[in-house]
């Protein structure tokens, strides 16, 4: 996902600002998976996301969730702001982030991986 | 005619912003297409432009509406742990749910998913309106960014549905009440 060339659309607007945004998106439902999973496989991380009682784990799993995912937004954005990215691999991991945010959230698959 | 204040509150996520949500993709959805297909009118008007960044920056904000008062109003009043020795569950629904095994996978599969996949939303549709009003009708010159925009939307579409259709059987199956009662109409 490195720089391929420099470029612009007819508009003059290059693809980084979009690929940022679209890879940010992946990785915040990625993260959103990978913690939802290890808050349930984990009562000990479960208890350390529980950063609001009356919600439980799920305030400390949206809140890293919402920060990774702008973190990330505001990383790439600042890297890519001014480029022209290879999007299509941009758009493989970024669905497979997707993927695994979708399938994680799922409790019959958490139980599955946990052997439940 | 009474209400509850969690009732209404729980109508406004649900009903308020949630099914409003829900409806406005099939706008969404055809729209994004339209301006991102090959073969669409190469440029729209600045009041077309206007119209389609209202529209999503609309759906933006009933996204994060929805899920931030499902998780943070309304799912404590699910989840709320009843006192020790109390039989009369229906004020506690998680319990109540989990009191029999007929109820229990509401829960277990229907909350537990729910409350974790509608976050989907709101972070795909973020991504998606700003990818959509930043290169607006020029999309169609990114083949692959029209890919990412739409399969982000569809995502969002259904994980939206997922959170809206358990939503609507955890409801029936142990609603979440309680909380002030609010007169709307007095009966004759």
């Amino acid at each position: 996902m490195s720089p391929t060339r420099t470029g612009q659309d007819r508009d003059g607007i290059p693809n980084g600002p979009g690929a940022a945004a679209i890879l940010a998106a992946g990785v915040g439902c990625g993260a959103l998976g990978c913690l939802a999973f290890a808050g349930d496989a984990s009562p000990a991380f479960g208890k350390l996301l529980n950063f609001y009682n009356p919600v439980g784990t799920l305030s400390g799993v949206t809140t890293v969730t919402i920060v990774v995912w702008l973190a990330t937004w505001f990383v790439l954005g600042r890297l890519w702001g001014n480029k022209t990215i290879a999007l299509g691999a941009v758009n493989i991991v970024a669905f497979a982030l997707l993927a695994i945010g979708l399938l994680l959230t799922f409790p019959p698959f958490m139980d599955l991986l946990q052997g439940k | 005619m009474e209400i509850t204040t969690r009732d209404l509150l729980t109508v406004l996520h649900g009903m308020g912003f949630g099914a409003l949500f829900m409806l406005a993709f099939s706008g969404a959805l055809a729209e994004l297409y339209r301006i991102s297909a090959p073969g669409a009118p190469s440029s729209m008007s600045t009041r077309e432009q206007g119209l389609l960044a209202f529209y999503l920056a609309a759906m933006v904000i009933l996204a994060w509406l929805t899920a931030f008062s499902g998780a943070y109003l309304i799912y404590p009043w699910y989840r709320a742990v009843p006192p020790a020795g109390l039989t009369d569950l229906s004020d506690y629904p998680r319990r109540l749910l989990l009191s029999s095994g007929k109820t229990s996978g509401w829960h277990n599969v229907g909350m537990e998913w729910k409350e974790h996949v509608a976050w989907v939303a709101p972070i795909a549709m973020t991504m998606v309106a700003y990818v959509a009003m930043k290169y607006r009708r020029s999309i169609a010159q990114h083949r692959n960014m029209r890919v990412a925009v739409l399969t982000f939307a569809v995502a969002a579409f259904l994980a939206t549905g997922v959170a809206g259709t358990f939503g609507a059987f955890l409801n029936k199956f142990a609603p979440v009440r309680g909380g002030a009662v609010i007169t709307l109409m007095q009966g004759k």
